[in-house]
């Protein structure tokens, strides 16, 4: 075993699919973090291919808990920590997408509403890919799930995708953010900032799922650089309530992005043109909110320097 | 009582290098040591030595990321025989 396999805190010889975007996103996660934390960690993906009994691929303490309550595990945590005196070890969430955006959703919230000093971090793959891939609130609009099937009535999931950073943010926490598992500086960046501040923080990432979005391993780290160029997956922090985009890539079509995912094929072109509409609609009302909240926090920052 | 044996890292007892069909090949001649490899994958077996990319054929998966990503293309994807 060399040096640098050493270092990783996120070990090898985990199950997860061969080209699996999430375990990129975990390793650059870990390098963040560092080995000072408690990792909590709901049932989903990560829990499944990282915990097989006895062999766990984390070189840090880790706790599994139930699908709903990974927020209000990791509360009590850090308050049995700092309780404790101990004011350095950071507790993390990483749980997926089903368990933030729906059956974790209102311990999320509360545990943000109380103000707990935690990382939560959302892995987004956009459906419950671990039990076979079925609709979730993260799933876009029209994507194929077993359970959105595509047939003559309805094509795909009816309903749009849940905005939960935007939600999160609502709650007036201190630092909410998005990123992917393909922009590692920007994931690692935010990883480490989120870190700093003190109070609850939300971090929702998008990762790609080989056999759920029907797409090529190699291709894995290629169709998140293409969600953020067809600014399907806008990257953007809202640091106490204000809003910037960190990155706003030349726009691609949405197709470049869609093409070649199993979960889009049924998509005909009016399909597209719609998505591409909502995709539209949706990053210019962002770029809005960035100049008009921009424009707020130089105003009150000006006023305080006076 | 024993204790339990859920060390942590003992999945590096998993040599999930079996899964694989075709395995990455580096022209080392021609690697510039950027790192893009092993900083996407998702295995964390690809790294950069000073000789150049060395892949870890124990976990490599063979899912073929470290190719796609290699910005001067020194990495091949051979079939796996036995």
């Amino acid at each position: 075993m060399g040096e640098l396999e050493n270092k990783e805190l996120f070990k090898s010889g985990h199950t997860a699919c061969a080209g699996c975007g999430v375990a990129v996103g975990l390793r650059h996660i870990m390098k963040a973090i560092g080995e000072d934390c408690v990792i909590v960690n709901a049932t989903g993906c990560v829990e499944i291919f990282t915990t097989a009994y006895p062999k766990s691929a984390w070189a840090v303490p880790y706790i599994h808990c139930v699908f709903e309550n990974s927020a209000p595990v990791a509360a009590g945590v850090v308050e049995a920590l700092r309780v404790q005196g101990n004011d350095h070890t950071k507790v993390v969430v990483i749980s997926g997408d089903g368990a933030s955006y729906d059956i974790g959703f209102g311990h999320l919230s509360g545990m943000m509403e109380r103000g707990h000093d935690v990382l939560y971090i959302s892995y987004d793959n956009e459906a419950y890919m671990n039990t076979g891939v079925q609709r979730s609130g993260a799933t876009p609009w029209k994507a194929y799930t077993t359970t959105s099937q595509v047939g003559s009535v309805r094509k795909g999931k009816q309903q749009f995708k849940k905005p939960l950073t935007e939600i999160a943010a609502a709650h007036g926490i201190p630092y909410a953010a998005t990123s992917t598992s393909a922009h590692y500086t920007d994931l690692q960046q935010k990883v480490k900032k989120a870190l700093s501040i003190k109070g609850p923080k939300f971090l929702n990432v998008l990762m790609t799922c080989v056999p759920g979005w029907g797409t090529k391993p190699a291709l894995s780290m290629q169709y998140l650089k293409d969600a953020v160029d067809a600014h399907v997956w806008p990257v953007y922090e809202i640091e106490n309530g204000f809003l910037k985009l960190n990155m706003k890539p030349e726009k691609k079509p949405v197709e470049t992005y869609i093409k070649g995912q199993k979960r889009f094929k049924h998509l005909n072109e009016q399909d597209v043109k719609e998505i591409q509409e909502l995709v539209d609609e949706k990053w210019d009302r962002l770029l809005w909110k960035e100049k008009v909240d921009q424009e707020r926090k130089a105003e009150l920052e000006g006023h305080s320097g006076e | 009582m024993k204790p339990a044996n859920g060390k942590p890292g003992k999945s590096m007892d998993n040599k999930t290098g079996s899964w694989r069909t075709e395995r990455p090949v580096v022209d080392r001649d021609r690697c510039i040591k950027c790192g893009q490899c092993q900083l996407n994958c998702p295995d964390g077996c690809i790294f950069v030595t000073e000789e150049g990319a060395k892949p870890n054929y124990d976990y490599c998966k063979g899912c073929g990321i470290c190719a796609q990503v290699c910005p001067v293309k020194c990495i091949k994807m051979e079939t796996e025989e036995k």
